[in-house]
């Protein structure tokens, strides 16, 4: 029910712990609030639920509607003031989904991150994961990738990754970190203090790592995949502080799948439809967690990544704030503001404790492919650089293909920007189309819509 | 329920996503590239990569790891790039 002088809805994109905070929060004020999830149940990748348990352990209060198995595909300004966004509701992909148009003058873009994967020899053969579909499929399925995999990258998201593997049923060869990370965490202690907790969880980590005989190496990496139309092997090389291989420390290791996670990409399509400005990559907000954009707010991995708390909290004030802006009164949320800071440190902590180093370049072939979608291997994309001066991000993206693919440039946009060095990286991220659409439902009448603000 | 993959008729549970399927009967592949051939399966296993791409009930490029198993489905290897019949 809406309080007087409330107009809704709030909008929330994404059912994880930023979106389910926010919509909690506005809907404690007593604003009406849609939330739409792509996902079967709520929880986001934080808390992927098991969905063959067949019960959502999330719930939300009464006056938010739900939308699970949907997509955002388009984001558009109305005039006048306020967005409306475009839904496809039902089986992912299909053919038979249900469209929606929805008009908001408050949205809450809490659509998360995916891993960074790096390219190698070989990371396009089948039996290599990204960490995070390693943790999706042994949480939310029950299925390990393999039975003697590597895990390999950088960032403390490593572990519970090892974790899960473990409880899955995976035998895990090794936990290989990039970064020098103790020396990294001392060296500054405030961010270390501010992720104090995290401590307790790695602590944690450890203890099962010990346990299940797993090696940590640091300043190490899986280098090369090997096999035929599957991962058979991976070479694992120490690393100089800049991340190139240490000649000679080069080691060949039997495994059937190997998970790479390089820290996290914010996914900022809707943020980017929406015209909101970006700061380092990520969403630029102030304290209320508003965007650029009137009436647009942003929440969780999209402003910073600092795990499911500090998502959370953000997701509590961006709730809180889109309530307010549509006339509810509510006492400013000191507690979560509190928390929203203390998470800020702990993010910019974390980013200067593994950043990922240029050297990773060295560990490309001419034939290694950047471009996974429109297979663009590394000596091609160079060669447009130099030789055909492909210096802008839409020029590169013509002239290589890198980019153009089905995943729009999600994997390989950040690599990518890299490896030519084109100035405005985040124009990878630019797609209109937020969601795959079929040619068929585009061509669909567009379905009845309220105006925003009734 | 019942589903059907590359002609083959097995029971599952619901719950399970098409890629949660298949990796569990032991595949790690079931697409090949348009431009090389090259067999991919499950990349990213959160609906960003777009590797996964299989067909379902004669749509092709549905994602494997969004895409829940329903009764009935029918669920077939993707060769290169796919268009409407």
């Amino acid at each position: 029910m809406s309080g007087p002088g409330v107009a809704g809805p709030v909008v929330v994109i994404g059912g994880g712990p930023a979106g389910m905070a926010a919509a909690r929060a506005a809907a404690r004020l007593g604003v009406r609030v849609l939330l739409v999830d792509s996902g079967a149940m709520l929880g986001g990748q934080y808390h992927r639920q098991n969905s063959l348990a067949g019960r959502d352990l999330f719930a939300l209060p009464p006056g938010v509607e739900h939308l699970p198995h949907t997509v955002v595909w388009a984001l558009e300004p109305v005039p006048g003031g306020g967005h409306r966004v475009h839904l496809r509701t039902g089986p992912a992909d299909g053919p038979g989904r249900t469209g929606r148009e929805v008009g908001t003058r408050a949205l809450v873009l809490a659509t998360g991150a995916y891993d960074r994967a790096l390219p190698f020899p070989g990371w396009d053969l089948p039996g290599v994961y990204t960490a995070g579909a390693a943790q999706a499929l042994a949480k939310g399925q029950g299925v390990r990738v393999g039975e003697r995999v590597l895990v390999a990258g950088t960032g403390p998201f490593l572990l519970p990754v090892a974790a899960s593997l473990t409880a899955a049923g995976a035998g895990v060869a090794g936990v290989l970190e990039a970064a020098e990370p103790v020396t990294a965490w001392l060296r500054r202690p405030a961010g270390a203090v501010a992720g104090w907790r995290k401590f307790g969880e790695l602590a944690g980590y450890a203890a099962l790592l010990a346990r299940h005989r797993i090696p940590y190496r640091r300043r190490t990496a899986v280098v090369a995949a090997h096999g035929t139309d599957r991962v058979e092997a991976v070479t694992t090389a120490r690393l100089t502080p800049g991340w190139e291989t240490v000649p000679g420390s080069e080691r060949r290791v039997e495994a059937d799948a190997v998970c790479v996670g390089f820290g996290f990409v914010p996914q900022v399509e809707t943020a980017l439809a929406a015209g909101c400005a970006l700061d380092g990559g990520f969403v630029a907000v102030d304290a209320a967690q508003a965007t650029s954009v009137p009436g647009v707010f942003a929440a969780g991995e999209l402003t910073g990544v600092g795990g499911a708390g500090p998502a959370a909290a953000e997701g509590e004030v961006a709730g809180v704030a889109a309530a307010k802006l549509l006339g509810a009164r509510p006492a400013p949320p000191a507690a979560a503001l509190r928390r929203v800071r203390a998470g800020r440190g702990f993010a910019a902590a974390l980013a200067r404790a593994y950043p990922v180093r240029d050297g990773w370049r060295t560990w490309l072939a001419d034939d290694t492919l950047v471009c996974r979608c429109e297979e663009v291997p590394y000596g091609e994309l160079r060669r447009s650089v130099q030789e055909r001066e492909a210096l802008g991000v839409r020029a590169v993206k013509l002239v290589s293909r890198a980019g153009l693919g089905q995943c729009q440039g999600r994997v390989c946009g950040p690599n990518v920007a890299c490896l030519t060095g084109v100035p405005d990286a985040a124009a990878f991220a630019r797609r209109p189309i937020a969601s795959p659409v079929r040619l068929g439902e585009l061509a669909e009448p567009p379905p009845a819509e309220p105006e925003p603000g009734t | 329920m019942i589903v059907r993959v590359d002609g083959e008729e097995l029971v599952t549970e619901s719950g399970r996503t098409v890629a949660g399927l298949l990796l569990a009967l032991g595949r790690v592949s079931w697409r090949t590239t348009r431009g090389g051939g090259r067999p991919r399966g499950v990349f990213c296993g959160i609906g960003v990569c777009h590797d996964c791409l299989v067909v379902v009930n004669g749509a092709a490029d549905v994602r494997a790891c969004q895409r829940l198993v329903r009764d009935g489905d029918d669920i077939r290897t993707q060769d290169g790039a796919e268009l409407p019949a």
